[in-house]
């Protein structure tokens, strides 16, 4: 049995919401999954939307499609809430995560009846205080692993510390401050 | 025991021609193989390969490069999409021609126009004709074990070989991908080592000369036969390769075709999602197959036509037209198989799909085939030109 879980990023460019979704393919593999990491492509600019997507299974899945019936969608950007169809095709049994101040409760209404689980996370926030600077792709991504459980939540952090030690191996402080991020947004994101 | 990793297409085409390390590499770049010749120049930087890398002002002085560099007696590759190949189309024939095994990667894109970077297949299609092996992956996987074969095959016959993937779909894709170790690698390829080459000092010769009517027709027979001969190099080839990695190859791959009525016949990533559609068919009862066309030169004429022999109807899927007014490229090829092979009973349906980079669905291909039975119920074809998913 395949239990394929398919992810649908929302950005704009610029936001690393592409980086967000192959750093997510990476988090899986190493936990032993088959995976799938791939934006959709076209007449790229800074700000406009954008869509990244991944499949994450334990067989190789020969689909090489875009995905329509997510079970999870992570919107990087609230302002593509109004301009974009965020929850389409998105399962009720699922849950859509946005980077967002507000509460689940106070975001809902925006989501066209989406009767699934709405969680928010405020990775603006987060990434402003930790890294000083409006990342909110590590936060996002911390908060889809938790809200989704596709990668075990001790193992994602143990191998985004090596990730993050591998790619900034000469700045120790945004380590620590991308580190700080990722713990807090898997603390702090709210399931309502 | 193979490398776990997870690359895109175009990393793992750049990792094998690092574990190959070739002599020289003509290099310009063109979305969306950019990546390719781009990683490529950082393994020439940091040393872990010691191959010339010649970047040009264009895809005609790039396929130019290889053919001096191959023609001297140096392992020669280039990389390319869309405009860049058909730029190239002039300097393909010429390599082709002078029997140069270059070995060219192309992620594949639509042509112009209307501009588009994404994928099809018309930058390939337009060139078919230009003498080249060429063989088409699937997946991330089979780009890079097409690779590792193609020097191989390319060398034995003395012809050039592209090894071609979707672009965007799989090239920019992060997938899983098992990986052979590159003393492995290196064994396998071998080194180059050409008869007749330009600098051997020891026997003059020259490369590309001019062919009066005399000569000419004879040149290009022994293209002809080189290209026949090239079907049995790839399947040595490719059980070679199976005995190393467990990983077998065709000429064409057949997908639950044995006792199916009805088939598709289609080439690249789009099979991968055929093949799932084909799975959920089944499960629900239905006799529905597919046949992937690895080798699209030489064409496997004579595998496609028994493989279909015993259908009752076909779709060819074509991600490119020919504008004759009639059929796609590849729905041209089959249908001459199936008449030379005298299998004339199935009926046969051509789609041309996906163009510029039209997203191809489960639900895409189940279209396909409920059509497909329609056309077995009925024993009518009705429009046999179609295409697929298109306003109108």
């Amino acid at each position: 049995m395949n239990d394929i879980v398919e992810i649908r990023w929302h950005g704009r460019g610029g936001q690393g919401a592409k980086t967000a979704s192959l750093l997510l393919a990476d988090a899986a593999f190493n936990t032993g999954k088959y995976v799938q990491g791939f934006p959709e492509y076209g007449p790229e600019r800074m700000g406009a939307p954008i869509t990244a997507y991944n499949r994450i299974s334990s067989e190789r899945s020969t689909v090489h499609s875009n995905i329509y019936f997510p079970d999870y969608v992570v919107v990087v950007d609230e302002t593509l809430l109004y301009s974009v169809d965020v929850t389409a095709g998105l399962k009720p049994e699922g849950a859509i995560v946005v980077n967002s101040g507000k509460t689940p409760a106070e975001l809902r209404p925006q989501l066209k009846g989406y009767e699934g689980k709405v969680c928010t996370i405020d990775a603006g926030k987060i990434s402003e205080e930790e890294l000083g600077k409006n990342f909110p792709n590590t936060p996002m991504l911390a908060a889809i692993v938790k809200v989704s459980g596709v990668v075990e939540a001790e193992a994602f952090v143990q191998d985004m510390e090596a990730s993050f030690k591998h790619k900034f191996a000469s700045k120790p402080q945004v380590i620590e401050g991308n580190m700080r991020a990722l713990k807090r947004a898997m603390e702090e994101v709210q399931v309502g | 025991m193979g490398i776990r990793e997870r690359l895109s297409g175009n990393e793992a085409i750049a990792f094998a021609m690092k574990q190959i390390n070739p002599d020289v590499m003509g290099a310009f770049p063109i979305t969306p193989s950019t990546e390719i010749p781009q990683y490529f120049s950082t393994y020439v930087d940091n040393g872990e390969v010691d191959t010339e890398f010649i970047a040009v002002e264009s895809e005609h002085s790039a396929m130019s490069t290889c053919i001096g560099a191959q023609a001297a007696g140096a392992r020669s590759i280039s990389a390319t999409s869309s405009c860049g190949l058909i730029y190239m189309a002039e300097m393909l024939y010429v390599a082709a021609s002078d029997r140069l095994p270059i070995t060219l990667a192309v992620s594949c894109r639509a042509l112009s126009g209307p501009i588009n970077i994404n994928n099809d297949h018309s930058d390939i299609m337009s060139v078919r004709d230009a003498g080249w092996i060429m063989l088409y992956a699937e997946t991330n996987q089979e780009a890079y074990d097409n690779y590792l074969q193609a020097m191989r095959i390319g060398e034995a016959v003395q012809l050039p070989i592209m090894i071609c993937q979707d672009g965007f779909i799989t090239s920019h894709a992060i997938e899983n991908i098992e990986l052979v170790e590159t003393d492995q690698v290196k064994a396998f390829v071998g080194e180059y080592k050409p008869e007749h080459y330009l600098l051997k000092k020891d026997e003059p010769m020259a490369v590309g000369a001019y062919a009066t009517p005399v000569y000419y027709i004879e040149a290009k027979r022994q293209q002809a036969q080189a290209m026949m001969d090239a079907k049995d190099v790839i399947k040595q080839v490719a059980a070679e390769f199976a005995e190393m990695t467990g990983r077998s190859y065709g000429l064409i791959e057949e997908f639950m075709m044995e006792d199916a009525d009805e088939a598709v016949v289609i080439i690249g990533s789009s099979a991968g999602t055929a093949k799932e559609a084909v799975r959920q068919l089944r499960a629900q009862g239905k006799k529905v197959g597919l046949i992937k066309i690895r080798s699209i030169r030489p064409f496997p004429a004579e595998e496609i036509a028994q493989a279909l022999k015993n259908v009752k109807s076909f779709a060819v899927m074509d991600k490119a037209d020919s504008f004759n007014g009639h059929c796609g490229p590849m729905g041209a090829e089959v249908a001459a198989a199936m008449y030379a092979n005298k299998v004339t009973e199935p009926k046969m349906i051509n789609y041309i799909y996906g163009l510029g980079g039209r997203d191809v669905r489960v639900e895409s291909i189940q279209h396909v085939f409920a059509e497909l039975e329609k056309i077995t119920a009925s024993g009518e074809t009705g429009e046999t030109y179609r295409y697929l998913e298109v306003r109108e």
